[in-house]
């Protein structure tokens, strides 16, 4: 609470309260007001009393602006983004839904139900709102996969991203489809921006993402007024610039080449390096070891058991099996060539979905701004799971 | 079909639950007359997992559900470990036990507060409480709870207040508040909201149990053959003293709320509401194989005080033995087709699942019209639809006559001026204030718990990883293995055959897919649709405000996608599926 409980704009109270409240006048915000009136070139619109009833007519529309509308669908998903959320600390899931954030819909916690929620939902989509999604849009089966309200996940999200000011798709499954995504795709799991591609979204990875990685997205946006810097994928730098071993507490014991070989031994007693029993965290971007779980309690390396991956994309199929060690790893280790690429393009087409993926996969590896990127693509009906590495041509 | 007294109501989406549920009802003089219960979103996750490594398959079923996020990954691991004959370390059981114990606590309190009480709780109406009212009644219901102070519930109803007051209401938009089946008065009100917001600070707290042994929550991590958390006390990276003192410290935390804070209410708020002792009855069959959190490989057979057993056709006092070959999982009603005939009844072993929507292409307005309407099979006991969770567990140890039950439980009705009748717990009260009980027991089971484990160290015992069947070369060429757990929501069970060191079969057969199923081949209603239209008589005053339903549905504590769980095997058809 302690960071919002200064001069931040809160509690539902109009911009004029907030600035009342922190002791700005009424006459000061009028005369900011003319400025800004004259600046945009509203003055001459003011048939009478020139500027001075510009300022005012402004300074009405801005003194009743209130907290920002939200949205937060949750598609084809398991929920544990939103639970994430619920463990945030720094900013409190109370404090945001009371204070920061008029949150009008969102399944999880919202008192209303049926047409009342959908009531909900269509009266905050026609206005401005931030729009965050967790969960995967399904194309099979028509839509049948996953609706809500008698309508297909896709449908839902397109209705409800047209007036958002900023979209952030929140978790695995929204950024790329997770687990229902992993080879073969059972249902044709997509993620956000692959549905609404003329759309800028924010991708927010993890499985879940940590709950503090979650508030701070939206209270960036809150502060700054704009969507974080991000990756070409999306993906804001200030959580997912970093790979887990650079920052890793155990990273002292790789460089001495003291590993854990099974766990439980002496090396897992003494907290050594995980890289042997298969730690993923070489090859995976997230701000677990610097901001950890649960109020800097913990993150998996620091209670030993190896990285799985989890903010990277396709890691059910990447980073699998779990417990081989890196080089090992069939997702990592077999190198392909961007001629190889083409090929398995051409040859999935008739796959589909799988198809679209390596559009989309191609697509993201142009605007990449990574040294060396990994994708998989695993494709539709071919029971195996085939992975491509991508080399970066920049 | 309706006729001219009845009208069609639909609900959809239900929400404050897990997942997609869209509940259709035919209702006519202010009761509902018919009732579809209908899981609308399906993911294929045991498809996924076929031909993975075994030791990986808890982290593909962990993600089935973010809420209970611990429990199938660890109904995963005790089956692989049943599959491979592998015995786990004790300490690792404890610290397993420990994670079960406080998803239980966890989860409850979160359904309760977060997801149930505004059922019950008219949050408009606590804002004109007299707080020194609400902070009488918080001493006299707990007088050793310190958040009870008059200037404290006064500060609770200024921020809702001014949260409100801009007419922006957030979570509260278009809420039931005033609706005339809301009993409660503004003190008590005052005070469940007050809960609401502790209760949210609690949760982000005492889950922290999981992320020392499992690294994170949601999605801890686990380990086949143990735990990966060492215990060394002389260590700075591992279980060592300084993680004792938090553990002892979210342990207390977790238990005295639910004695104190959580069970108290909850009495207190039924007081209001002793009706719904006697609506939203289920099926009168209900099942368990232990006690709430409990752990289980293979046959099931006594773990803790509660034995494996079912109470059958209403009579809630004889105990039926529990016999696992006895289930089977129909169609009926769900999109999924069987190649031996869509009548019959699988049991897991020998189940079958192709996925196939037959339903219309949304939008759409009505699903029911249609003999199948949901993605959630029909799992069936001896051919009978049986309700398991909370009430479950709670009726059955009143059967074998646990004398901690039966005192909670008499006492409790004694004080809500009911009769000491066990039937009354089959209801939509009985529900919720059973899943109340046994966060009492369970806070003493995680007391007890964590007791033990600390007496394990002192006596040197920190194993926690058995490497013995870790290699797969060591396994046999074909096995097969099933893994029970008490869940919050009831009796999971996952089953797993392993061939050449890869998953070949994988099946989950879910709480919520027992409570949540629709019509089987007999006809018989799964037990929401059966709490809701089985009598004629549920109460729906306002057709177009769905507050009863709503008490009734999450009674249950719906988590639809854990409902939607389907079995792989050769023949599963893989959809083709159009490119965008």
């Amino acid at each position: 609470m302690s960071q919002w409980s200064g001069d931040f704009w809160r509690r539902g109270e109009t911009l004029g309260e907030h600035l009342e409240r922190r002791g700005v006048s009424r006459r000061e915000f009028l005369g900011w007001c003319g400025k800004m009136a004259a600046l945009m070139g509203l003055a001459p619109l003011a048939l009478d009393g020139g500027p001075a009833l510009a300022a005012e007519a402004l300074a009405q529309k801005l003194g009743a602006l209130k907290r920002p509308v939200v949205i937060w669908l949750q598609l084809q998903e398991c929920t544990g983004c939103l639970e994430s959320t619920l463990r945030s600390y720094d900013t409190g899931i109370g404090d945001l839904v009371l204070n920061l954030i008029s949150l009008e819909y969102v399944e999880l916690l919202m008192a209303a139900a049926g047409e009342q929620a959908n009531a909900a939902l269509e009266e905050a989509s026609s206005q401005e709102h931030i729009l965050l999604i967790n969960g995967s849009v399904p194309l099979g089966a028509d839509g049948g996969y996953c609706t809500i309200g008698g309508e297909s996940a896709e449908a839902v999200l397109r209705k409800a991203a047209a007036k958002a000011t900023h979209i952030l798709a929140v978790g695995a499954c929204a950024y790329y489809g997770c687990v229902q995504a992993a080879s073969p795709n059972p249902t044709g799991a997509v993620g956000i921006q692959d549905v609404l591609q003329d759309r800028a979204v924010v991708n927010v990875p993890g499985c879940p993402p940590i709950g503090g990685v979650i508030t701070a997205v939206i209270t960036y946006i809150l502060t700054q007024g704009r969507t974080p810097p991000c990756d070409r994928e999306g993906r804001p730098l200030f959580a997912y610039s970093q790979r887990i071993h650079d920052h890793c507490p155990r990273r002292a014991h790789y460089d001495a080449g003291e590993f854990v070989s099974q766990f439980d031994d002496a090396a897992a007693r003494q907290g050594h390096c995980l890289y042997e029993v298969g730690c993923k965290g070489p090859e995976t971007f997230s701000p677990c070891p610097a901001i950890k779980w649960n109020e800097g309690t913990s993150f998996p390396i620091d209670s030993g058991h190896p990285c799985i991956g989890c903010t990277e994309k396709h890691f059910f199929d990447r980073m699998t099996p779990f417990y081989s060690k890196l080089p090992t790893v069939p997702g990592l280790g077999l190198e392909r060539t961007a001629n190889r690429i083409g090929a398995v393009a051409v040859g999935a087409a008739l796959g589909g979905i799988a198809a679209h993926a390596i559009g989309s996969a191609v697509r993201q590896r142009k605007e990449r701004i990574r040294e060396e990127t990994v994708v998989s693509l695993p494709i539709v009906g071919a029971g195996e799971h085939q992975t491509l590495r991508e080399t970066d041509e920049s | 079909m309706t006729t001219a007294e009845t009208k069609r109501v639909v609900v959809d989406p239900v929400t404050r639950i897990e997942g997609h549920l869209r509940i259709e009802l035919e209702v006519g003089d202010g009761a509902i007359k018919n009732a579809w219960s209908c899981t609308t979103q399906y993911r294929g996750i045991e498809v996924v997992v076929r031909g993975r490594d075994p030791r990986d398959a808890w982290a593909f079923t962990q993600r089935i559900c973010g809420v209970c996020t611990a429990v199938h990954a660890l109904a995963s691991i005790l089956a692989v470990e049943d599959a491979l004959s592998y015995p786990v370390p004790v300490q690792a059981q404890l610290i397993r036990s420990l994670i079960s114990q406080m998803q239980i606590l966890q989860d409850h309190v979160i359904h309760f507060y977060h997801l149930q009480a505004l059922d019950w709780v008219d949050v408009v109406s606590a804002l004109s409480a007299d707080p020194s009212e609400t902070a009488k009644l918080q001493s006299e219901l707990s007088p050793s709870w310190p958040l009870s102070s008059a200037a404290y519930f006064a500060e609770v109803q200024r921020k809702i207040k001014e949260s409100v007051s801009g007419g922006q209401y957030s979570i509260f938009t278009n809420g039931y508040w005033g609706h005339p089946a809301y009993k409660l008065p503004p003190a008590v009100n005052l005070l469940a909201v007050a809960h609401y917001l502790e209760a949210l600070d609690w949760q982000r707290d005492v889950i922290k149990l999981h992320t020392i042994f499992g690294g994170k929550n949601p999605h801890p991590n686990f380990l086949v053959g143990g735990m990966a958390c060492a215990i060394n006390l002389d260590s700075d990276v591992t279980i060592n003293q300084v993680r004792l003192d938090q553990l002892q410290h979210l342990v207390d935390r977790a238990a005295s709320f639910c004695e104190q804070v959580y069970f108290t209410d909850v009495v207190a708020i039924a007081s209001f509401y002793p009706e719904w002792f006697r609506i939203g009855a289920s099926n009168p069959n209900v099942m368990a194989v232990g006690e709430a959190g409990a752990l289980l490989s293979g046959t099931p057979s006594q773990t803790g005080a509660l034995q494996p057993g079912l109470l059958l056709g209403g009579d809630y006092h004889t105990v039926v033995p529990f016999e696992m070959g006895k289930i089977a999982e129909f169609i009926t009603s769900a999109w999924y087709t069987y190649p031996q005939g869509d009548e019959v009844g699988l049991p897991p072993w020998e189940g079958v699942t192709i996925g196939r929507y037959t339903g219309p292409k949304p939008p759409y307005q009505w699903l029911s019209n249609d003999a199948r309407y949901t993605w959630t099979k029909c799992p069936r006991y001896d051919g009978n639809p049986v309700a398991v969770g909370p009430n479950a567990r709670v009726m059955l140890g009143y059967a074998q006559g646990l004398t901690e039950i039966r005192d909670l439980v008499d006492d409790s009705l004694r004080r809500l001026r009911l009769p000491a009748d066990p039937s009354l717990l089959n209801s939509t009260a009985g529900r919720m204030f059973c899943r109340a009980l046994e966060s009492v027991t369970t806070a003493r089971r995680i007391r007890a718990s964590f007791d033990s484990f600390l007496q394990r160290i002192k006596a040197g015992e920190t194993a926690t990883f058995n490497p013995a069947r870790w290699e797969p070369s060591t396994w046999p060429a074909k096995c097969r293995g099933v893994g029970w757990m008490e869940a919050p929501r009831g009796t999971l069970s996952h089953w797993v055959v392993i061939e050449n060191a890869a998953i070949s079969n994988y099946q989950a057969v879910v709480p919520s897919t027992w409570n949540s199923s629709g019509r089987d081949a007999k006809g018989q209603m799964g037990p929401y649709e059966y709490s809701l239209a089985h009598g004629g008589d549920h109460p729906l005053v306002e057709p177009s405000k769905p507050l009863e339903v709503l008490r009734t549905v999450h009674s249950f504590d719906p988590c639809q996608s854990c409902a939607v769980q389907v079995l792989d095997d050769a023949g599963t058809e893989i959809v083709q599926v159009k490119v965008l």
